[in-house]
């Protein structure tokens, strides 16, 4: 009870109480720690959304010269089937002159076959130049309207304020006829 | 610590009048032994893979399972190519397309199990009037659960004499109030096995509940070993507990 | 709070702030060293326990609103989603789902620690009304959560509820309907529930607010119900009051995690994991089980209320249930000015002590009745209903006449002078450390 009595034992019972002080601090937190995970982690996407994280793509009825766009993860996701002109335009731009450097061999699986997101690295826009009547800006590729970003047919950014070219999805070619995006 | 002794009481008391009731008419089913039950247990795989094939072989026929996917089925130990070649081999209605007309196409992973029937209507309409239930949560949603859909399952007898059953109707010895309008959907030999388990109603139906209780509770496993990492921490946690409560109350008496 | 008053902090952080806002002055001085009578029992962790339990709820309740759908198309798919796709949504809902029922187990054996050693008389009447508010808002949150799964358990809970009030006469019709939003229980219901559901706890902790605040007014009873008299009678809050309250929150959540983990679904019928359906109401529908005692008292009142031998009716049997209902918990919030004996604790009014405990077992069989079906037989030969009926006669025949009749009759036995006193004697006759808690 008073001071006098736990005298001889006090300094010993102090590091001792100071280690359990320590020791219950620890695991409080550990604890807090490793439960707070679950609520952080089940604002990931869920399994349900993850399912729906790659897209499978019939290209066959695509012609030379045409595009469609598809939804993965959200997002439009431009296809060109390219004509012999386009490849060869993209191909002949000197590399060194471009603001994000990038080859067109870099750019793509099969030549033929130009696959990209199809949002501007401005600022989020949808550029136009899929359908036949849409403007396709200065390059033959793709104009975003927002503010005026040109890209070519490689969807290298060529004039405008975006940084960036068009980005490229992760995608495979599961046979002559099948895109696998995502 | 003997002082916690009425309040866990107080605890038990609290807890036993909180179990819920019990279903009205109907007999116990018998209790099996199932290989999830317990602290520890988990599926049987091989059971999950047979009572799969029973269901979409016999009850698919009638039940739909809408909130399974395909893409679960890895969980009854099918590889990724495996579930997608078990998927295409079902049809389902995708659209609209571009031209505005709704099409078929096969199934994908992603895709909930397809129902045998368009509407609930449709199955009503099909049935006699008798709603054949989703089967996704039915081993939750009945008292008993894998043991009384293997009740069901088995308990087809001959109606008692003074029972009056209608045309369509039969006895079960585990319906509550014995009457069902399923007919007895199994027999012996039925669906084949490839792994030599016996082809018999006993087997299938404790196959088929065991694939129930999955589908009811496809996260049994991973609960049980989060479960016990969270209660041998909470025991060591409490120990620390008492042994600093002790310390720092020593000097207070 | 006067500048003088500031305690000082060795942080100049910690300083430089409470120089400017003393939140750490009130911390300390509410928290730290708030004096606390010293022979406190295991009783009363559970006023912390509850608390960590309505944190727990409002942090699962917020996480799982974010995956949830208040629509009666979608509300059942996507708890479902939770349970299957949602990264840990099993987990964060069975917590949620549980963590209702040991919210409830604590509050339950806080309000009865409450009532054995007389923490609601004076001066601590208002801090016992803030308890009941609570307590009543906890049912209608707990009420209104319960049907948002929109399974057939749910559904028919919030149909046989809010039918309840159409008991009321003259507007209790219009009231239903504007309680619905509709001519039944449907989508506009369920997103006004979800709304009241996401909004109530955090009225709750405001009055748990004030419910602590008012506690630290007036200062804790104990077990001996007689007031501190000096710093013999205390201790600081901290460290002995928080790492007692830690350790019983320790075994605590080791029971609750036990439910949630290895049995989570104990306290749900099966009809919970079947969508709702308007059309048909499953053959036997009960409320959770911390509405038992009340369900049983609705459905005693069977009879109608009025001039015997005439067709004179005053109250019909409907609204008499409902009544008595509400009655029950009305009882509560009056319960200080029907125990006016001068002595708190039960431990020095024998007589008082027989009387609570005998409505514990009470309650608890009323919970029993309010849970089988409304046809029951005991023994296969005694109507339930009578049993259900005798026992909200002794529970309300508790607080109208025994707590009045005991508070003029009851000789209560010597009181201690002292905690100091009670607490050194004790210690002198067993001297076990074990034993002095």
């Amino acid at each position: 009870m008073s001071a006098q009595t736990t005298n001889s034992k006090t300094e010993d019972g102090e590091t001792r109480r100071d280690f359990l002080y320590l020791t219950a601090g620890a695991f409080g937190a550990v604890g807090a720690g490793c439960f707070a995970w679950p609520f952080i982690d089940s604002l990931n996407p869920a399994a349900d959304t993850l399912a729906l994280a790659t897209v499978e793509v019939n290209i066959a009825p695509i012609e030379p010269g045409q595009a469609i766009t598809v939804v993965w993860q959200g997002k439009p996701v431009f296809i060109r089937h390219r004509t012999a002109e386009e490849i060869e335009e993209a191909r002949s731009v000197d590399v060194a002159t471009l603001r994000d450097k990038q080859t067109d061999e870099d750019r793509v699986e099969k030549p033929e076959w130009l696959v990209m997101v199809g949002i501007c690295t401005h600022l989020g826009c949808v550029p136009l130049g899929q359908k036949t009547t849409q403007p396709k800006g200065d390059f033959g590729g793709w104009f975003c309207p927002c503010h005026g970003s040109h890209y070519d047919t490689a969807g290298r950014i060529r004039k405008g304020p975006a940084p960036k070219n068009l980005k490229v999805p992760p995608y495979k070619f599961t046979n002559d006829t099948t895109l696998l995006i995502g | 610590m003997l002082r916690l002794i009425p309040i866990l009481f107080c605890f038990v008391i609290a807890i036993g009048a909180a179990s819920p009731a019990k279903a009205a008419e109907g007999e116990h089913p018998p209790h099996l032994h199932w290989s999830f039950q317990g602290m520890f247990g988990s599926y049987d795989k091989a059971a999950l893979q047979r009572g799969y094939k029973v269901y979409s072989q016999v009850c698919a026929a009638c039940h739909s399972m809408d909130r399974v996917y395909y893409r679960n089925l890895t969980a009854l130990g099918y590889s990724e190519a495996e579930v997608k070649a078990i998927a295409a081999g079902f049809t389902v209605t995708d659209g609209p397309n571009d031209e505005g007309d709704m099409f078929e196409r096969p199934a994908r992973p992603s895709d909930h199990m397809v129902n045998p029937f368009p509407n609930k209507e449709a199955a009503v309409y099909a049935n006699n009037g008798a709603f054949p239930p989703d089967m996704s949560l039915l081993a939750k949603a009945r008292h008993g659960g894998a043991n009384y859909i293997f009740g069901v399952m088995t308990g087809y007898e001959e109606p008692p004499v003074d029972a009056e059953l209608l045309p369509g109707q039969y006895w079960n010895r585990y319906m509550p109030g014995h009457v069902i309008a399923m007919a007895p959907p199994l027999s012996d030999g039925m669906v084949s096995y490839e792994d030599g388990s016996p082809e018999t109603v006993a087997q299938y139906a404790s196959d088929v509940a065991h694939f129930l209780s999955w589908a009811s509770e496809p996260t049994l496993e991973s609960r049980k070993r989060t479960g016990f990492k969270a209660l041998l921490f909470l025991l060591v946690f409490a120990g620390v507990m008492y042994a600093t409560k002790k310390k720092i109350w020593a000097n207070a008496h | 709070m006067a500048s003088g008053e500031r305690a000082s902090f060795k942080n100049p952080v910690v300083n430089w702030i409470d120089e400017r806002l003393p939140v750490f002055t009130l911390m300390n001085k509410e928290y730290g060293v708030f004096p606390t009578p010293r022979n406190f029992n295991y009783f009363w962790n559970f006023g912390a326990i509850a608390m960590v339990m309505l944190v727990l709820m409002l942090v699962t309740g917020i996480v799982l609103a974010m995956h949830y759908t208040p629509h009666a198309d979608h509300a059942f798919g996507s708890v479902e989603r939770i349970m299957r796709d949602v990264n840990w949504g099993w987990m964060i809902r069975y917590l949620h789902m549980n963590g209702a029922s040991f919210f409830f187990i604590a509050v339950y054996i806080h309000i009865f620690r409450g009532m054995y050693y007389g923490s609601y008389k004076k001066p601590r009447e208002l801090l016992w009304i803030f308890g009941v508010l609570i307590f009543l808002l906890m049912m209608a949150t707990a009420f209104m959560g319960y049907t948002l799964p929109w399974s057939q358990m749910g559904g028919w809970a919030a149909t046989v509820i809010t039918n309840l009030f159409s008991a009321i006469p003259l507007i209790g019709g219009p009231l239903v309907e504007l309680l619905w939003g509709g001519f039944s229980v449907d989508n506009p219901t369920l997103n006004r529930f979800f709304a009241l559901h996401y909004l109530l706890p955090f009225v709750i902790f405001a009055v748990v607010f004030l419910h602590v605040w008012a506690l630290h007014i007036t200062g804790s009873n104990n077990p001996l119900g007689i007031e501190p008299k000096g710093k013999q009678d205390t201790l600081p809050f901290h460290p002995y009051y928080t790492a007692k309250d830690t350790f019983g929150l320790s075994i605590f959540l080791i029971l609750y995690l036990l439910v949630s983990f290895y049995a989570p679904n104990m306290f749900a019928h099966p009809d919970h994991f079947v969508e709702f359906n308007p059309m048909q109401t499953p053959p036997h529908i009960v409320p959770e089980w911390y509405f038992l005692p009340f369900y049983a008292i609705l459905r005693a009142i069977t009879f109608d209320i009025g001039i015997p031998f005439t067709e004179i009716v005053f109250i019909p049997a409907k609204l008499g249930g409902v009544i008595a209902m509400f009655g029950a918990v009305a009882m509560l919030f009056i319960m200080p000015w029907l125990d006016t004996h001068p002595v708190k604790s039960a431990r020095f009014r024998p007589q008082y002590k027989l009387f609570l405990l005998l409505l514990v077992v009470d309650f608890l069989i009323l919970g029993y009745v309010g849970m089988e079906p409304a046809d029951a037989m005991l023994f296969g030969s005694i109507k339930l209903l009578y049993l259900g009926q005798l026992c909200t006669a002794y529970y309300f025949a508790y607080f109208i006449v025994i707590l009045p009749w005991l508070s003029r009759t009851e000789k209560a036995l010597p009181l201690p002078s002292s905690i100091s006193e009670a607490v050194l004697n004790k210690h002198k006759a067993k001297p076990s450390p074990e034993a002095a808690a």
